[in-house]
């Protein structure tokens, strides 16, 4: 169905009719049984930072206004802490519905404000395709280059590299073909 | 008793402590740890962020190769924990993932893998009662709080382990190796997680706001068992911040293990306290 544009109190609004049933079809989790007790933006750790609280997301879905929530910061700063998912009353799988327009906003090729999180991820799943398991150094050099922020946090992580917390080298799993079949048969978004 | 484990990426990499302790303190309880041969990364929080499937698939390959050994799967890590019971349910829900995973690595997963959190082994397996009487440097007047962070407990229908909102495995290990255990309110708060390389400004206010209820309750170290709950309560305080141990490096200074190559890796020295305390061994 086609997308629909309203003019709400706070300027344009873009309906995309059909996604609260996708992202529900998607995540397996029943964002329509929300009535909003508000319990998950309150307990939410995050919250002070997101622009959307989490209730307000589970509305914006049920509202069907996919741009919006695709391009917003909350999605990429939910830790996945659960603490929203342990303590719904209608049992609504917030972190489960956060992954999910997660992976809609990377398939879409939404960008959010949040572009060093988002890199982060792309990142480190490229490191695991290479070697199999996480190396700190290629993460953290590939992150640095990809955001632009060379300096933050090198006072740490040269005192961290001293502690040996940090291997100059990867180590490659044996099995890399498997992997590899694993990344070819799943690795694309849909 | 023979287990197989899985360590996951920090434990050879910022968590190289927790995995030395690890080994030593399971070696003097005279649990046989098999490391799950060739396992990968089970994709965390960058997996199951942005593909599902994949994310599924990643922690699959190692609960096969695990099944494969015929023992119960023990992880160290809180988040590959919570990753493979996840995926352990996934997979009987979803079976043409399973077959998938089946056809690119010959069998199955079977779902006969019984899977549980370090911490969980050594409090409900191997027993309190049974860590008591092995204790020969008992932790006297260490003054701790327990620090579960997010999922090792939770939600309780994945983890299956202790109270979501309460827990006390941590507190009882704490007075079973001599020390003690003091009631405070961040027990179960969130320290940020993976958010520690990307918005190090909500990383800082989550810790400070943790190690600042630690202090208010007389604490004088906080005690993990989650490589990135420590790593960011250690590294993200700033100064004069709290020693920030693994259960497992307090647990093996009780069994009476020199634990000096761990406690040298830690950012915030613990050092001065447990000497201070005599409960240092070789410095």
């Amino acid at each position: 169905m086609k997308a629909i544009t309203i003019t709400g109190p706070g300027g344009e609004e873009i309906i995309e009719p059909g996604f609260a049933e996708l992202v529900q079809q998607k995540s397996g989790k029943g964002l329509q049984q929300c009535y909003h007790c508000l319990k998950c933006s309150a307990g939410c750790p995050i919250s002070f930072a997101m622009d959307w609280t989490p209730n307000q997301i589970i509305r914006m879905v049920q509202l069907e206004l996919k741009e919006r929530i695709l391009s917003s910061s909350t999605i990429w700063l939910c830790a996945s802490c659960e603490a929203c998912a342990t303590r719904c009353p209608n049992e609504v799988d917030l972190p489960t519905i956060m992954d999910t327009l997660k992976e809609m906003a990377v398939r879409d090729g939404i960008r959010s404000e949040q572009t060093t999180i988002q890199t982060f991820h792309r990142v480190f799943l490229d490191c695991l395709r290479e070697y199999g398991r996480m190396h700190e150094m290629s993460l953290l050099v590939a992150l640095k280059m990809f955001s632009l922020n060379l300096f933050e946090d090198m006072g740490l992580g040269m005192k961290m590299f001293g502690k040996g917390k940090i291997n100059l080298l990867p180590s490659r799993i044996e099995n890399i073909q498997e992997l590899n079949t694993i990344f070819r048969t799943f690795g694309e978004t849909n | 008793m023979k287990l197989s484990y899985f360590p996951g990426c920090s434990l050879d990499g910022t968590a190289k402590e927790y995995g030395s302790s690890t080994k030593a303190t399971c070696k003097q309880l005279g649990l046989e740890m098999i490391e799950v041969p060739d396992w990968n990364c089970c994709g965390a929080s960058s997996g199951h962020s942005t593909n599902y499937r994949l994310s599924h698939a990643l922690a699959a390959r190692n609960l096969i190769l695990a099944e494969r050994q015929g023992l119960d799967l023990v992880v160290a890590c809180a988040a590959c924990f919570s990753r493979f019971k996840k995926t352990a349910i996934t997979l009987k829900e979803n079976s043409e993932l399973n077959e998938k995973m089946g056809e690119i690595m010959g069998t199955p997963y079977e779902g006969k893998l019984k899977i549980i959190h370090l911490l969980d082994l050594i409090c409900n397996t191997v027993g309190l009662e049974s860590i008591r009487k092995k204790v020969t440097n008992p932790l006297k007047d260490l003054k701790l709080v327990p620090y579960y962070g997010c999922v090792i407990v939770r939600p309780h229908e994945i983890t299956q382990f202790d109270d979501e909102e309460q827990p006390q495995a941590m507190d009882n290990l704490i007075e079973a190796i001599g020390a003690e255990s003091l009631p405070w309110s961040g027990k179960i708060e969130c320290c940020g997680a993976s958010l520690s390389l990307t918005r190090v400004d909500i990383v800082k206010k989550l810790t400070r706001e943790i190690v600042d209820m630690a202090k208010e309750a007389k604490a004088q170290a906080i005690v993990t068992a989650c490589p990135l709950c420590q790593a960011n309560l250690d590294m993200r305080y700033g100064e004069d911040g709290l020693p920030v141990f693994y259960f497992t490096e307090l647990l093996g200074l009780a069994l009476g293990i020199d634990g000096k190559i761990w406690l040298d890796r830690h950012m915030t020295d613990p050092f001065p306290l447990l000497t201070s305390l005599n409960l240092a061994k070789g410095e």
